[in-house]
């Protein structure tokens, strides 16, 4: 048997500086991640990793990135101090409002950068997954920017679920392609994604909607999420007398908002926390395990079958979740709750009724950690607090109605 | 490294001047599954490649994504499953195909140890390449199981040496780039990576993805020591087609591929 396969010398050794670096060629952050595909994806994954180094080093395509944030997608995006909320909580509450983002959502930061990178490599066609369809409604939205083909993913169920996010797609000009298989939700998108790739790597760019996947997505994910966390770093340090606030918080689906957010203050004093919802809580009550290309937490059953999520927010509706959060969760640097259906749904409207601002039902997870914790020994009287408000929920707008 | 059983097993056979033949079984698929392997040995199989059912099945087309569903729905669990292999006696070398997963829950020195105690030679993992075996291709060697590895039309050379030389039993061909699935014409990329392969080992190099029919097994045999058939055969399964039928069926591709080449 070669030594290399053995000797970790091999392994190029990542910086080590603030825990969310590069995490090497093999992807791996800590025991999770590494690039777990058919032989066929592979070298598909190796150009992608070749390519996204080189843009990401490039000035020109950094430029071209940062420039269609601002032009196209509304950034940077205000951080909102919650005024009245804070006052009858007792704590200082600042919002990030990538719920002001093009498309409503933080997804936008992601496909863009995708999109640039696609059309970099001389890809023509964006494959997606989708859950509730905001990302495959972002990702048809950056082909239709750039001029690229687009084919959605979607199980049937979530269709059933998420008309109004078909009718979207279809209107960008994208393909919708129904998931009969499985649970007939976000996972099985994901496989079926993956599956179609496989067939279609010389054309084809699967654009990936979380910090999930074989590498390099976990990592560029993140790294194209990065901006929402420099942006408030910034903000953060104008608004509050210390500067950073004591707590950062995000919902985490597949992790990609709060990864954005936390990259910014990793190496601040800030307590980072991520909010699982009680239904698809991956790091909280998942295991080990390998699922679309990577290791990390996942909801199994004893045999290694994967679980299906239950929430009521169909964009935290995923049995997994990103590998470096497993590891920030492993190592302590993050921490990771859950909030109920019933949580998420009260913070959505005490939220509109404070401030005006009507969350997605993921972003409300998030708010509805506040709300429990504000005033207790996890978020005392007089601390700061940051909510990466990821979303608007104007989708969820029918949802809510049959709710309440 | 001297080879495994399997692999002298193969080699003998291929050595002889016999074309090879391995045909797939979702384990659990039918209460009845071990039936059809058996069939399959009386048939003339080599070896025979036995699924364990995983929920998520990322490099499986529609065919054997069905099958999984209906074993799992039967509740078949791979421990429960291997329990039925324990003394089943199927009448040749069996293989284990799995996803990742699966293996990593139970523990991969665990699971090789029992593949190993209920009498499998050999194991294949779609969903995890040659960088990724670090870790279980220990656990695999302790327990005397042979890890198969892929190639694919995609693979690049420097990979394809380093698949080919680590690769035990012998070397799995994908033959397209794509799942797994029956298809009308056999990919054109089959037998280059035949070929490809066939340059850098003596090892037993087996096609399989997308061989379907008798013919296409003898031209995909051409440039390669045998194949796996799969889908074709659990269509048939799904279809609802008896043991003796499928073992008719294999026989049928065993005589296609007996008749002497010229
Ligand atoms: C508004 C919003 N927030 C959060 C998420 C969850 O994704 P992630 O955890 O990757 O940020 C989604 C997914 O669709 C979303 O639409």
């Amino acid at each position: 048997m070669s030594l290399t396969l053995w000797n970790p010398e091999s392994r190029s050794a990542p910086p080590r500086r603030s825990g969310m670096d590069d995490p090497g060629s093999e992807g791996r952050f800590g025991r999770f991640g590494g690039r777990f595909v058919p032989e066929s994806l592979v070298p598909a994954c190796e150009e992608l990793e070749r390519g996204f180094r080189e843009a990401w080093a490039d000035p020109a395509f950094r430029a071209a990135l940062n420039q269609t944030l601002a032009l196209y997608a509304g950034r940077p995006t205000p951080v909102t101090p919650a005024a009245r909320l804070s006052a009858e909580l007792g704590v200082t509450l600042l919002l990030k409002r990538e719920d002001l983002a093009h498309t409503g959502s933080h997804k936008i930061n992601n496909v863009i950068g995708q999109a640039l990178l696609a059309r970099r490599m001389g890809k023509t066609h964006l494959l997606a997954e989708t859950g509730a369809g905001q990302h495959g409604v972002a990702t048809a939205t950056a082909g239709a920017l750039l001029g690229l083909d687009v084919t959605v993913f979607m199980g049937e169920r979530d269709m059933e679920r998420q008309q109004l996010n078909v009718f979207r797609m279809e209107l960008l000009g994208a393909r919708v392609v129904g998931v009969s298989s499985g649970s007939r939700t976000l996972k099985d998108a994901c496989n079926e994604a993956l599956r179609n790739w496989v067939g279609a790597v010389d054309d084809a760019h699967y654009c990936i909607g979380s910090v999930l996947g074989p590498h390099p997505y976990p990592w560029m994910v993140r790294e194209f999420q990065r901006v929402i966390g420099e942006e408030a770093r910034g903000q953060c340090a104008d608004l509050l007398t210390h500067g950073v606030p004591d707590v950062v918080v995000a919902c985490v689906g597949g992790g990609s908002n709060a990864a954005g957010v936390f990259a910014g203050f990793v190496d601040t004093s800030a307590r980072l926390v991520g909010v699982e919802p009680e239904g698809g809580a991956a790091v909280t009550f998942g295991q080990p395990g390998v699922l679309h290309g990577f290791q990390s937490y996942v909801l199994q059953d004893e045999s290694g079958q994967i679980l299906e999520a239950t929430s009521i927010s169909a964009g935290l509706d995923y049995p997994g979740v990103g590998p470096e959060h497993a590891h920030l969760a492993d190592t302590g640097r993050a921490s990771y709750v859950t909030m109920s259906d019933d949580e998420a749904v009260a913070a959505v409207s005490r939220l509109a009724r404070t401030e005006g601002i009507l969350p997605a039902l993921e972003s409300a997870h998030a708010v509805a950690w506040v709300l429990r914790a504000a005033g207790t020994a996890d978020l005392p009287s007089g601390s700061t607090v940051l909510v990466n408000l990821s979303g608007r929920g104007d989708k969820d707008a029918d949802q809510l109605a049959r709710l309440m | 490294m001297t080879a495994g059983p399997l692999e002298a097993h193969l080699r003998g056979r291929r050595d002889a001047g016999r074309a090879l033949l391995v045909p797939y079984v979702t384990g659990g698929v039918t209460a009845d599954w071990l039936d059809y392997a058996r069939a399959y040995a009386k048939a003339g199989a080599d070896a025979i490649e036995i699924g364990l059912p995983f929920s998520d099945p990322m490099l499986d087309g529609g065919t054997i994504q069905e099958a999984s569903d209906r074993a799992l729905s039967r509740g078949v669990t791979p421990g429960g499953l291997l329990e039925e292999l324990s003394g089943a006696n199927v009448g040749a070398p069996l293989i284990i195909m799995t996803y990742g997963n699966v293996v990593y829950r139970a523990g991969p020195e665990e699971f090789c140890k029992r593949l190993a105690e209920v009498g499998v030679a050999g194991l294949i993992m779609p969903d995890v390449p040659y960088d990724e075996v670090r870790g279980l291709s220990g656990a695999a060697l302790a327990a005397g199981i042979e890890l198969v590895l892929l190639a694919a039309p995609s693979t690049t050379a420097s990979r394809l040496e380093r698949i080919a030389a680590e690769s035990r039993g012998f070397v799995y061909g994908v033959t397209v780039m794509g799942t797994t699935g029956e298809r009308g014409a056999l990919a054109e990329s089959a037998g280059s990576v035949a070929v490809r392969l066939r340059e850098l080992t003596t090892k037993p190099v087996l096609m399989g993805f997308g061989i379907s029919t008798p013919a296409q097994a003898v031209e995909a045999a051409a440039h390669a020591d045998g194949v796996i058939v799969a889908s074709a055969l659990m269509r048939r399964v799904i279809e609802g087609a008896t043991p003796a039928e499928l073992g008719a069926d294999v026989l049928a591709i065993r005589q296609a591929l007996d008749v002497p080449q010229g």
